[in-house]
């Protein structure tokens, strides 16, 4: 058959099983754009090409599948870079497809001209300059191989217009590029694992995303309970473990709980499972788990020994590696440890010190009020820690956040990536007020779409985490933290076509029911108190165990007590 | 990399003797990017490159003259990572005078107006 090379892609990207692409046109995809108006795909019309490349996140991280948006060459392809480093920071499978001027302008600063391929190495898994139509057949289901195989990530495909143009004629189209077979776990590392389990007096499981990208929570689960060992997981790994299970110690980390400061403290052997101990999880590396020996599964090699040198590792597959440990570990229930836990967790439970305006406690109004099959949308700062500390997350690939790269708006165009891979499901989008604003221009493509998102504006009026850090660490010296003007955020939705409602403090109950429920969209401007902490803290370069916490705990060693201003 | 990336021997300031990282790559315009963009953007220090086609061009072999310290093995993951490095070795007994030629001719350059 003979068609040309926009044809093609979009052709081989049906192959790949895509059904929704994001993305605006412009000069350099043209011909794409006139291919796609003749296939199947659906496309997304959004208003800033990096709320394309969140929406394909969005798609990704709910459901583990690759995505895919458009973006034309210069301002459209340097707009899109923020959403992809977000992607490789956090190992999500995304396919990004750039416009390029034509093959013999690359190189002479023509108009929309950058180095797309260049500027986008550092923050891609993998990238490609197509340089001819046949390459395609070659480079997409090569991309797609590559986002999805081993740690996954994004990989973009720059394409000159010319490429996209040019005939071609192809006999057969390639197969579609899926998962390498996953490195298979090293039999005896595994049988080492289970002796040091057993011999272990306070073993703990450290466990994040990449558990969740293998699938691997019943075996965690699994491993837990025959085992007696506890469990804290890292920002990406919420849902891995169900909150109410008594061996779950939550998040740990910058703004973990103190229950699991003192595990990691105390632990003789840490199990390290789909994690790159982060320095958000870990704090002052030197101080973390200082007295245990370390087990580190991780697929990507690299990731062993990069920043705490394990006593037996495995580069494998964690949901393989476990499946084969679960047969080979002896029960046991460690009723001391356990004793000790459930004291960590008795001691260190959030809500015994909050009060009712206490913004933890409307997250978890919010989450009671949501339908359970929600799918949760966080942006980044003091909302996301305290969505991460207070929302119950149930299950993996539920709750949607900008782990490594914290990119504020985040939130609203992958919630309504969410919301398109699952239109049965409500999405529940949780921001501020400050990350609201950086992609609220997607409330006209939620609107247009009719999507069923909720947003949920937490409204402090600041740059509350940034607020939070020039109280505790420069002197109350408040710089550019603080919003002098404050929008009518509901009149602002009424005004992209959807609901609005605007709530103070105190919440009326029946008030925030009623403007929650019923199908999206709709946003829900939330008054917070202003000066509203995070706790706990760990300031910048400590150990865990020396959070700030916001009011003194009796007997909690290290914990440095602080009154709330 | 280092700014001048093309000094040094067996020795060099540091103390820790440098060794040879050797790479066969798929030979194309954006190999080299990937390459000495891994090296600055994770603080790798890199001291010299050689590189020539092989294969009648369809791949090169490349010489990365680093540091033999504690952060060789994290180098030499993050390089097998790059889809256009085929194979990685760190080659401990090649000598080292094919990089001090090196250096004499950018002494030699030096001294020429």
């Amino acid at each position: 058959m003979q068609l040309n090379g926009a044809s093609l892609l979009i052709e081989l990207l049906q192959r790949q099983g895509i059904e929704i692409v994001a993305g605006i046109p412009g000069g350099a995809n043209l011909p794409l754009y006139d291919a796609l108006g003749r296939s199947r795909l659906r496309h997304v019309l959004v208003r800033h090409e990096q709320a394309g490349g969140f929406l394909a996140q969005g798609i990704a991280r709910s459901t583990g599948n690759a995505a895919a948006c458009f973006a034309t060459s210069g301002p459209g392809a340097t707009n899109l870079l923020t959403a992809i480093a977000d992607a490789k920071l956090d190992s999500i499978p995304i396919v990004a497809v750039t416009g390029q001027v034509p093959t013999g302008l690359i190189g002479t600063d023509a108009f929309q001209e950058v180095d797309t391929y260049g500027m986008s190495i550092p923050v891609t898994k993998h990238n490609f300059l197509v340089r001819s139509a046949a390459e395609l057949l070659e480079v997409v289901p090569e991309a797609f191989r590559l986002a999805l195989s081993g740690r996954p990530g994004p990989v973009l495909i720059d394409v000159p217009k010319d490429v996209q143009n040019a005939r071609i004629d192809v006999e057969r189209l390639p197969e579609p590029g899926t998962a390498d077979a996953p490195p298979e776990p090293d039999g005896a590392v595994l049988a080492a694992m289970a002796r040091m389990i057993a011999a272990a007096e306070r073993p703990l499981l450290y466990v994040g995303g990449g558990v969740v990208a293998s699938g691997a929570e019943e075996e965690v689960r699994a491993l837990s309970a025959a085992c007696g060992i506890p469990v804290v997981c890292t920002l990406m790994g919420l849902g891995i473990m169900p909150p109410e299970d008594a061996g779950f110690l939550g998040m740990l980390g910058m703004h973990g709980s103190l229950a699991t400061a003192h595990a990691v403290d105390r632990t003789d052997l840490l199990i390290a499972l789909g994690v790159r101990f982060d320095d958000r999880a870990t704090g002052a590396i030197a101080g973390f788990a200082p007295r245990a020996r370390v087990i580190h599964l991780d697929i990507d090699e690299a990731e062993i020994g990069k920043i705490r040198r394990p006593d037996l590792s495995a580069g494998c597959d964690v949901k393989r590696a476990l499946k084969r440990l679960n047969r080979l570990v002896a029960r046991a229930e460690r009723s001391e440890w356990r004793a000790e836990i459930q004291a960590l967790r008795a001691g260190h439970s959030l809500a015994l010190r909050e009060e009712e305006s206490h913004p933890g406690n409307l997250v978890r109004r919010l989450a009671a009020l949501s339908p359970s099959d929600a799918v949760v949308s966080v942006d980044v700062g003091q909302h996301q820690m305290w969505a991460a500390q207070w929302w119950p997350v149930r299950r993996t690939r539920t709750f949607l956040t900008s782990g490594g790269l914290g990119s504020m708006g985040f939130s609203v165009p992958a919630g309504m990536g969410a919301a398109l891979a699952n239109p049965d499901r409500p999405v529940i989008v949780l921001t501020g007020d400050g990350s609201l604003l950086i992609n609220i221009q997607e409330l006209a493509t939620i609107a247009e779409n009719n999507l069923d998102v909720r947003i949920c504006v937490l409204n402090n009026g600041h740059l509350g985490l940034v607020r939070q850090q020039q109280e505790l660490f420069y002197g109350e010296r408040y710089v550019a933290s603080r919003f002098e003007s404050r929008p009518d955020y509901a009149a602002i939705a009424r005004g992209f076509g959807m609901r609005g409602h605007t709530l103070r403090l105190p919440y009326d109950e029946a008030e925030l029911g009623a403007a929650l429920e019923g199908r999206g969209p709709v946003l829900l401007d939330i008054e917070v108190p202003e000066t509203q902490n995070v706790y706990p803290m760990v300031p910048p370069g400590k150990s865990n165990v020396e959070a700030i916490t916001d009011a003194p705990v009796a007997g909690t060693a290290g914990a440095a007590g602080r009154s709330r201003a | 990399m280092s700014d001048n990336n093309a000094h040094g021997n067996g020795a060099d300031s540091g103390g820790l003797p440098n060794t040879i990282v050797k790479l066969t790559v798929r030979n194309h315009p954006g190999t080299m990017s990937h390459v000495t963009g891994l090296f600055s953007r994770r603080g790798f220090n890199l001291e010299g490159i050689l590189c020539a086609p092989v294969d009648g061009g369809a791949d090169s072999v490349m010489y990365l003259l680093v540091k033999n310290d504690e952060r060789l093995e994290q180098i030499v993951k993050q390089l097998a990572k790059l889809y256009d490095v085929k194979s990685v070795t760190v080659q401990d007994d090649l000598d080292h005078t094919v990089f001090n030629r090196i250096e004499e001719l950018l002494s030699e350059a030096q001294r020429m107006p």
